[in-house]
């Protein structure tokens, strides 16, 4: 048995690396709630966020300066992509959807990986090393920040959903689509707003991420796997859901990885992912369909 | 997405397998005119995606269940072949039909377990992918599968083993298996359950209500999925000798299983074989020009994807039928 | 009297907090045609899908020739010989009238040829003949109503579940529709509808059922129902039987 310092230590890391978990989540159940559709282009965009606070890094901004532009960039981005490829190329089918956004993920991935090799990259930054001193535990300062950030984010889209008519637009579409279309809503307009509204919360992440992880082609898929089993299990489209998921795959993921070893803490995910599928495709919180 | 109408009512067995019969020897030739082993050796992984592909198809392309782990079949066919001389010493033979029989198993299994819990759509296609991610993880690290060294079978060139000096033979085997899996999917097509299969395509609820019991026909049409696909990982094995988790249940095989149905024709017999010949033309062709940049033959595929549903949605066969259609209309005008 | 082909006893189903159904019961008497009539959101479609078995009561039971089918499959019902027609059409778009009728043929046949030639054979007695090779996408309004009920028919049920199969016609399509029904009474098919179009029903059924916010208000042949008050009342609002009979009798 671990003392109870390394257990606490385990599961404050845990909720850390939730608190990014939380925000890759939020963004994909945030386009599933709205368009019905499982992005599985989100990791690839993670990734292509990556690169971009990576390069910014190299031209001597620091990812949390360089987020402020990031992440505009990439909700015109994301917006882009929805108006005009994946709306137009799918024919309003899901099963299409799905197909788009996949064959978009493998694009994005590949381009990648022709453009900058599987080599892995990170990069440093003063606070890199630097520790928070709880007393009885240090944390990561970089994580600490990104905890940080996250609650910022969290908080900003929960007054744009709650307080703006942009917000109120985007629930009426998540609601119901033909009534909202009904009144007025310009349904393809807010598809696009809301998957620019998901590149954006990625680009957050990204560049959080960047300071304490490193970044390959390929890197995005650890991510989207774990934010897939978040968001079935905070119950998909449910935003609340999502944080408090997160939240959750973090303790679990650092906790097991202490109890069995890192490469089965990951293996520990995948199970809890199918299970929640199979026995509960609604998620834990979500109202049984 | 739906597939044409297909399954014409009561045409003749000539005009039925015909098709099927001609083509096979007309690529049974193909080692006659060449003996460049590049060329055969493209054609053999060509032959090995379109039966990777039309395990997909079975499954996806007229059972409308949209699978993105079919890896996990895959990788099981070849581990299984694999382990099953190097471990326990079994003939070649016996373990590649025992590898499909496993491969068919684990299709089984997946295929109760969702169907069970009413999975479709996008869960179903997340099930599968997880199923095969956790198949990679434990075969890349459990030591009784070779971790992450991979497995090898001995190398022992005997046609008793299944090993063969000339390409041409490995290259007739893998079209001997494509236009066996052909044949069953055209007596599918001609059958009750390739008819119950398609209702479920096109709405599942209107099936029920027609008797059909939706949960086996589903479980039955993903077991021979798996089986299919599950045979294109075991001969890809015993050809090339060796496997390892991000080879065998790779997002590669899982991409590739289910791009050359679409771009060949979702839910038609010739789909997959002309989607994966002309996948692998076009790849070799990128090649020739742009030279071996890693990952521009998949970058290409996914903008195929995205192209081939946007424009061609039911395939270069619905694309040609199209372009046939117009000009036989603009005849008759 | 022998044992009906269909008894809904005292059946409920509740969708989290609403009654839908309120303890119906009705009985089906074999080669006959029995309507079920009610205003809008009266649950009629709700006892239809416990009927054909795509949801569970939640309290009661359904006995279909005597044998309680409550806990069966929809397909299992299909096989006893209980079809439906959905509401809201649900064709196989991409398939051609003949492959669609030919997967409710199936059930019966299972050789592909003896189901292509059964789904001729339906085809011909619901008049869509001459479109049998056409997509089930390119079919009319009528023409898909026409379809919904070749595929049924082509189960060879003993009971057959019409859900407003009338609904969305002109009353043209309404004439040539009705023959046929009448017509399958004939071939010995027992009919349990339910139907809007009041001209329709007072014209095809033996027997009448009113359901009303989910309860079973009357019963009874077509022309006696319409006069009950409380069917009156249930359609057109409370008082409204006795308005309407002050009407009658200040003209009168």
């Amino acid at each position: 048995m671990f003392s109870p310092d390394i257990v606490i230590a385990a599961v404050l890391n845990g909720l850390l690396t939730g608190a990014v978990y939380a925000l890759v989540s939020v963004a994909l159940t945030l386009v599933y709630g709205v368009l019905h559709i499982i992005n599985f282009a989100h990791g690839a965009i993670l990734t292509a966020a990556m690169f971009a606070a990576f390069f910014a890094h190299q031209a001597g901004i620091d990812p949390l300066l360089s987020v402020l532009f990031i992440a505009p960039a990439f909700f015109a981005l994301g917006y882009a992509v929805q108006r005009w490829i994946i709306g137009p190329a799918s024919h309003g089918d899901d099963r299409n959807i799905l197909l788009v956004t996949l064959g978009l993920s493998i694009v994005i991935e590949n381009v990648l990986l022709a453009a900058f090799r599987s080599d892995t990259r990170s990069i440093d930054v003063p606070y890199g090393f630097s520790v928070v001193d709880l007393g009885f535990v240090f944390l990561p300062m970089p994580r600490v920040i990104a905890f940080g950030v996250t609650c910022v984010v969290a908080a900003l889209l929960w007054a744009l959903l709650t307080r703006t008519d942009t917000g109120k637009a985007i629930r009426a579409v998540a609601k119901e689509k033909l009534g909202a279309s009904l009144v007025g809503i310009d349904v393809t307009h807010i598809y696009a707003v809301t998957f620019g509204i998901g590149a954006a919360c990625l680009a957050v992440a990204a560049c959080v991420l960047l300071p304490s992880y490193y970044v390959n082609p390929r890197v995005g898929t650890a991510y989207v796997l774990v934010a897939f089993t978040v968001v079935v299990l905070g119950g998909m489209g449910s935003v609340p859901g999502a944080m408090i998921g997160g939240l959750l795959i973090g303790v679990v993921e650092s906790l097991s990885g202490l109890y069995f070893g890192e490469s089965l803490g990951q293996l520990g995910i995948f199970l809890i992912f199918i299970l929640v599928l199979l026995v509960r495709p609604t998620g834990l919180f979500g109202a049984r369909a | 997405m739906t597939g044409p109408v297909n399954t014409s009512p009561r045409t003749s067995l000539l005009a039925a397998y015909g098709p099927i019969l001609a083509v096979a020897l007309v690529l049974a030739l193909l080692p006659l005119a060449t003996t460049a082993n590049t060329v055969l050796n493209a054609m053999v992984l060509a032959l090995l995606i379109a039966l990777a592909g039309q395990g997909w198809n079975i499954l996806g392309g007229y059972g409308g269940q949209f699978s993105f782990g079919h890896a996990v079949f895959f990788g099981t066919g070849a581990y299984a072949v694999a382990l099953l001389q190097s471990r326990l010493g079994l003939n070649a033979y016996l373990a590649f039909g025992a590898a499909v029989a496993i491969g068919a198993a684990v299709g089984a299994a997946i295929g109760f377990l969702s169907f069970r819990s009413g999975l479709r759509g996008s869960y179903f296609a997340l099930v599968t992918l997880a199923f095969a991610e956790v198949f990679r993880i434990v075969a890349n690290a459990s030591p009784w599968t070779g971790g992450a060294s991979g497995a090898l079978i001995k190398l022992d060139m005997r046609p008793e083993n299944f090993q063969f000096a000339s390409r041409a033979t490995f290259f007739w085997i893998a079209l001997a298996l494509v236009t066996a899996a052909l044949v069953a999917t055209r007596m599918m097509e001609r059958s009750r359950f390739g008819a119950y299969l398609v209702a479920i395509r096109e709405n599942e609820d209107a099936a029920k209500a027609l008797g059909v019991n939706t949960f086996r026909v589903k479980l039955q049409a993903i077991t021979a999925s798996a089986a299919v696909t599950a045979a294109a990982g075991a001969f890809y094995a015993q050809y090339f000798l060796f496997v390892d988790a991000n080879i065998a249940f790779g997002t590669w095989i899982s991409v590739e299983a289910l791009l050359v149905p679409i771009v060949g024709g979702l839910g038609t017999v010739f789909g997959p074989l002309i989607g994966a010949l002309a996948l692998h033309g076009l790849a070799e062709a990128t090649k020739a020009l742009a030279g071996r940049l890693p990952g521009a033959d998949l970058a290409l595929y996914g903008a195929l994807l995205v192209l081939a549903i946007a424009f061609a949605p039911n395939g270069v066969q619905g694309l040609f039928n199209r372009l046939k259609g117009g000009f036989s209309t603009r005849r008759a005008a | 009297m022998s044992e009906p082909l269909l008894r809904v006893e005292a059946v409920s189903k509740r969708f989290g907090g609403l009654l839908a159904v309120d303890a119906a019961s009705l009985v089906v008497e074999a080669g006959g045609i029995t309507g079920l009539i009610g205003p809008n959101g009266a649950g009629k479609t709700t006892l239809f899908t416990l009927v054909s078995g795509f949801e569970k009561p939640t309290t009661g039971r359904i006995l279909f020739k005597g044998r309680d089918v409550g806990a069966l499959a929809p397909h299992e019902r299909a096989a006893l010989g209980v079809a439906r027609t959905f509401q809201i059409v649900q064709p196989f778009a991409g398939l051609s009238v003949r492959e669609n009728i030919a997967v409710g043929a199936h059930l019966r046949h299972p050789r592909r040829d003896d189901a292509l030639g059964k789904a001729e054979a339906v085809a011909e007695r619901v008049g869509l003949a001459d479109r049998l090779d056409a997509p089930a996408s390119g079919l009319t309004v009528v023409g898909r109503k026409r379809l919904e009920l070749a595929r049924a028919l082509a189960t060879e049920p003993e009971l057959l579940l019409l859900d407003e199969v009338l609904a969305g016609l002109n009353p043209s399509e309404v004439r040539d529709i009705v023959p046929i029904i009448r017509d399958l009474r004939h071939s010995g098919v027992t009919i349990l509808m339910v139907e809007h179009v009041m001209q329709a029903v007072m014209s095809l059924c033996d027997t009448v059922y009113v359901l009303a916010q989910g309860r079973m208000i009357a019963e009874g042949p077509p022309a006696a129902v319409t006069r009950d008050p409380a069917v009156i009342e249930a359609y057109l609002g409370h008082g409204a039987a006795a308005r309407l009979a002050a009407r009658e009798a200040a003209h009168g």
